[in-house]
């Protein structure tokens, strides 16, 4: 538990790094976001739960502009999402996204797969870039594996090496759509780890998950949301022991006991 | 039997002229596929027009309109004094580049939504996701299609014959017209034919063990 403390401390010297206005999408006739206001400070682990088709998996994809938005505004670093184009490309690059399904490029090796980026979109020089490439390969754990393809990986390998491609890139920001929902159960504590590990060293991220232990632990935020709507934010300790809403509460008591 | 021997040169003059005619416009097919294919998946609207407009128009045209176009449009409107070669090269390429093109955007459709959204992600541009993400991965799937159309191909550069274009098909008429008999020479350059096919679907069955994506 001391871990976490020390992740929340950093967040008194902190400004905004990410913020959404009045945020609104539709899928059709689906209100998928609806008025979504949320700040995020630097160095803040904010965690997004709630029901399935509650809109948070969308809410993640929407601030690298996966996704695009109806109306209001999204700032990263006081930076406005420009439209698709060279600018766009360059604010993802400053955005580190980490997907349900891995995406590691299948035609590529591990190591490629984290020094494409640094080569092709940051002009870094080869040499440097595979040796930062190999540097953060072994920061998760996977340093041994540089050489295989992704399809020769565990599922908790490949997300692993995921989080080293996104890392490569000095990401401001990092962005998790369910990291650990397409792992086998023995898998998902060594991405987590990755994750917590990440977490104290200050690096500000936006984690959409099912793990509450995750939510508890590294947190210093937990943003609750359903049916579209942001229903609560709170400091884990308080959301999840004193849920101040009715459908907070109802979440929680079918996913804490069995 | 002896229409082919007493005749090698004009034969093997055909063969040559089919296959150098197959591979230059069916390499002027790839590249133009390709890029053609680029702009139909690209996010900019008038790019998308432009593809959608280029593979429409190859692609309903018949070969032997787009081939009477080349002799007797082309000349007097763009570029005047093309050699009869070149305009065979034009006529074929530009038609198979459409089915070329259509056959590389279903590659393109075979690859994971993923891939693209993580190389975007990292900061890519479209054509950089494009080049080094989508195409490689696409090649496999494409390879089997990709095949037919340069047997297609091999076969439609035959109508260059009737526009007096040395190659193998046209090798027929020359001798039809001096009274050989005609079941023999057919027979001949359907074999002529069969070389060039074969050794494109062998190619590219090769081709299709190489490229073998993991997933």
């Amino acid at each position: 538990m001391t871990k976490v403390t020390v992740a929340k401390e950093d967040v008194a010297t902190s400004d905004e790094l990410v913020v959404l206005k009045s945020v609104n999408k539709h899928f059709g006739a689906l209100h998928v976001l609806q008025d979504i206001d949320l700040t995020i400070a630097r160095g803040e682990v904010v965690v997004v739960i709630g029901p399935s088709g509650s809109g948070k998996s969308t809410l993640c994809r929407t601030i690298n502009r996966l996704e695009t938005i109806d109306s209001g505004t999204i700032t990263i670093d006081g930076k406005p999402l420009p439209h698709e184009g060279r600018e766009l490309a360059r604010l993802r690059a400053d955005v580190g996204m980490v997907f349900q399904s891995f995406n590691l490029f299948a035609h590529k090796t591990v190591l490629e797969n984290v020094m494409l980026g640094q080569v092709k979109v940051r002009k870094a020089d080869k040499t440097k870039a595979e040796e930062k490439a190999r540097s953060l390969l072994d920061r998760v754990g996977v340093g041994t594996q540089a050489d295989k393809y992704p399809a020769q990986l565990s599922g908790g390998q490949q997300q692993r090496v995921a989080i080293a491609r996104a890392l490569a890139m000095d990401p401001k920001v990092m962005l998790f759509d369910e990291p650990t929902s397409a792992l086998d159960p023995e898998m998902i504590n060594e991405v987590l780890e990755v994750m917590q590990q990440l977490a104290r060293e200050g690096m500000t991220m936006i984690v959409v998950t099912h793990e509450m232990g995750f939510a508890r632990s590294a947190a210093n935020r937990v943003v609750f949301m359903a049916d579209g709507r942001i229903v609560e934010q709170a400091e884990p300790n308080q959301f999840f022991n004193n849920p101040r809403s009715d459908r907070a509460r109802e979440f929680l008591s079918k996913i804490l006991h069995h | 039997m002896n229409v082919l021997l007493d005749h090698l040169a004009d034969f093997r003059e055909g063969f040559i002229g089919t296959v150098l005619l197959t591979l230059a416009s069916g390499l002027l097919a790839m590249i133009l596929g390709v890029v053609i294919a680029g702009f139909r998946v690209s996010p900019v609207p008038p790019l998308r027009m432009f593809g959608t407009a280029w593979v429409t128009l190859f692609r309903n045209t018949p070969l032997t309109l787009l081939f009477l176009i080349a002799w007797f449009v082309v000349p007097v409107i763009f570029v005047p004094g093309l050699s009869p070669w070149t305009k065979a090269l034009l006529a074929l390429g530009f038609y198979t580049s459409a089915f070329v093109c259509e056959a590389v955007r279903s590659g393109i459709n075979t690859v994971p939504m993923g891939q693209a959204e993580a190389a975007r992600s990292l900061g890519m541009s479209f054509s950089q996701t494009l080049r080094l993400i989508i195409l490689p991965q696409a090649t496999r799937s494409v390879i089997a299609p990709l095949s037919s159309i340069f047997i297609a191909l091999t076969k439609n550069s035959a109508i260059a014959g009737a526009f007096s274009v040395t190659e193998l098909f046209g090798v027929q008429k020359l001798l039809s017209d001096k009274g050989f008999p005609i079941a023999w020479i057919f027979l001949w350059v359907a074999l002529g034919y069969l070389v060039v096919t074969f050794s494109i679907s062998g190619l590219f069955r090769l081709l299709e063990r190489r490229l073998g994506v993991a997933r």
